[in-house]
């Protein structure tokens, strides 16, 4: 952000397209003098020395990785925590382009650690009210017919109600959404495959890891767009994403798509675990707690500007993602001036079914402190909520489900802050 | 409220109903019958109800000293917390502004009180603890929050028959409930 150009008179800018020309025309010629003006202190060498000898080898690498000179971007991960074996760690969203996150910085959020599971040795086993019990090798998974789609996964805590204050940069705030495409077989393939009875309302889940962790699906979303995955973005599933085989349940809380798949119970019944009942529960101002509360609603956030970057008056585009667990999002507002108006951002194509979604809008920024702002609006008509509208609602002690819009507050320094602390 | 899910519920179900026929000619052949004993070894779901209980049973004064031994050094010698969670008190609290959840004052389910220390817990030794193990230490949280006597003995039966304080406190999700 240091490096954008400082607000440039038009003169200015007439003299910058010709000495632009001027210095491409040079280095196009090969003349090996230095630019002149702007580009004499911003250019680098003529001939870099990694053009005046060979690079690495092919295959140097036998699994690529980043340029050294990203080594910054890593997973955002909690300095002190109490413990980190049930605990998450966050995507760096406002370091990241496009929609789809890279594998390496997928968001975390484990329960009992990471299991080191070896596929060979992994079955998942069917059973309760299905007419054959069935006991799959991770082989025989990738027998069913297979699917691939890109969906958003989020956990339902993105961020607690209180900690919206706390966060700094976007990744502090929502940074535990993350988005891939994933590759798998229908759970209701495997279903089928078993024989479901007719009583059979629910599938219990359960993870190979630590925890055993257990969540309950409603019948009716594991027979629609539920998948087994084994497959993130072309690659087999990091063991962080449940390796070798996990549930994905596009739009619902991420912590109901057990990662580590061994045991899928069909049941008249939810199990009522302590993660559906002591947890991932949203205790209202009453005393009362909302139970199942499956459905990730809209949401967005400008990931660039965004808290703890620096921006200088002039040209910028604004840009963030939006998602909806209820299907497409439909458009995206932005506020430049503290919400007293809004403008629709541009979504990048294709906007695709509870999958992250790109928006952008051009803005020049005049230097006078500001407040921008997104507000995400799916298919269904829902409008993300301002936090006060949530809070006068659910008062500030449910926890999950804080889909509150996040402004950034901009100050004349050109510095961005979380608007809420 | 009657509502988009359950409306999808049945259609769903409905979808089901009339394509199981079909299903049963489109079955694949994929995978091996699961024995019955492999079924009963793995499958360690207990519902709410406590149908599903194993044989066993433990007492609080046993839960006690099992406490002390696998559960204090993260939870507190009273339950009271530590780097693991409270798990004691908290009653009342729910509809104030600090609300405490802990087993006593949140939990709806005493079995789901067996179902979770038998699955996770303890955190660095999961599934080691013994069935008679896991009710005495049940029953020592119990007893600490107040829901079972100092000389209770927790069983299948004992430990389905409890009610717990907070039972009714859970409702359906509503959603969408705020306006913009």
């Amino acid at each position: 952000m240091s490096q954008d150009d400082p607000k440039r008179h038009p003169a200015d800018r007439r003299r910058f397209l010709t000495q632009s020309a001027a210095a491409a025309a040079g280095l196009l010629a090969g003349s090996g003098t230095p630019g002149r003006g702007w580009a004499e202190e911003a250019s680098p060498p003529d001939i870099p020395p990694w053009m005046k000898a060979p690079g690495a080898d092919v295959g140097s690498q036998t699994y690529g990785q980043p340029s050294r000179f990203e080594s910054g971007l890593i997973r955002n991960v909690p300095k002190v925590l109490k413990q980190y074996t049930s605990a998450s760690s966050r995507t760096p969203l406002q370091d990241l382009d496009g929609i789809l996150t890279p594998n390496g910085l997928f968001y975390e959020r484990h329960h009992g650690g990471i299991p080191d599971i070896d596929p060979a040795q992994h079955r998942l086993l069917v059973h309760g009210l299905v007419e054959t019990p069935l006991v799959l090798t991770q082989d025989d998974i990738r027998r069913f017919p297979s699917e691939s789609r890109i969906h958003f996964l989020e956990c339902s805590g993105n961020p607690g109600f209180e900690a919206i204050k706390a966060g700094r940069t976007a990744s502090d705030l929502v940074g535990l959404v993350s988005c891939a495409e994933w590759t798998g077989v229908r759970l209701a393939t495997v279903l089928r495959e078993a024989g479901l009875k007719p009583d059979a309302r629910w599938v219990v889940a359960e993870g190979a890891d630590a925890a055993a962790m257990t969540r309950s699906i409603p019948i009716a979303k594991c027979l629609d767009d539920a998948l087994l995955v084994y497959s993130q973005n072309g690659e087999r599933l990091r063991p962080q994403q449940g390796y070798p085989l996990r549930v994905l349940l596009p739009g619902f809380e991420g912590n109901m798509s057990v990662k580590w798949l061994r045991r899928l119970n069909v049941t008249a019944e939810p199990a009522f675990s302590r993660e559906e009942t002591a947890k991932y529960t949203d205790l209202m101002p009453d005393g009362t707690a909302r139970q199942f509360t499956f459905v990730m609603e809209a949401k967005s956030i400008i990931t660039r500007p965004s808290g703890t970057q620096r921006i200088a008056p002039g040209f910028h585009e604004i840009t963030g993602l939006a998602w909806t667990g209820r299907g497409k999002i439909t458009s995206v507002q932005v506020s430049v001036d503290a919400g007293r108006t809004w403008q629709d951002a541009a979504l990048q194509e294709p906007v695709l079914n509870r999958a992250l979604t790109r928006f952008r809008l051009p803005w020049t920024w005049n230097g006078e402190p500001t407040t921008i702002a997104s507000r995400a609006i799916d298919e269904t008509g829902y409008v993300q909520p301002s936090f006060e509208g949530l809070v006068s609602i659910r008062g500030l002690n449910s926890f999950y489900h804080n889909n509150a819009v996040v402004p950034w507050r901009i100050a004349a320094s050109g510095e961005v802050a979380n608007g809420y602390a | 409220m009657a509502t988009l899910e359950e409306r999808a519920l049945i259609a769903a179900l409905f979808l089901f109903a009339t394509t199981a026929a079909a299903d049963a000619a489109e079955r694949l052949g994929i995978g091996r019958p699961a024995a019955e004993a492999e079924i009963a070894a793995w499958n360690i779901d207990i519902d709410r109800d406590g149908r599903k209980l194993p044989p066993g049973s433990g007492s609080v004064a046993q839960g006690r000293s099992v406490f002390e031994a696998q559960c204090a050094s993260c939870h507190g010698s009273h339950g009271e917390g530590g780097t693991g969670e409270r798990l004691v008190g908290g009653q009342g609290t729910l509809a104030t502004v600090k609300p405490i959840k802990t087993v006593g004052s949140f939990w709806p389910y005493a079995p789901t009180l067996f179902d979770y220390i038998r699955r996770a817990m303890p955190l660095n030794a999961p599934q080691s603890l013994s069935d008679a193990d896991v009710y005495a230490v049940s029953a020592y949280i119990l007893h600490l929050n107040g829901v079972v006597a100092d000389g209770a003995v927790l069983d299948a039966g004992t430990l389905a028959a409890i009610r717990m304080p907070n039972r009714d406190g859970f409702v359906a999700d509503p959603r969408p409930d705020v306006k913009p």
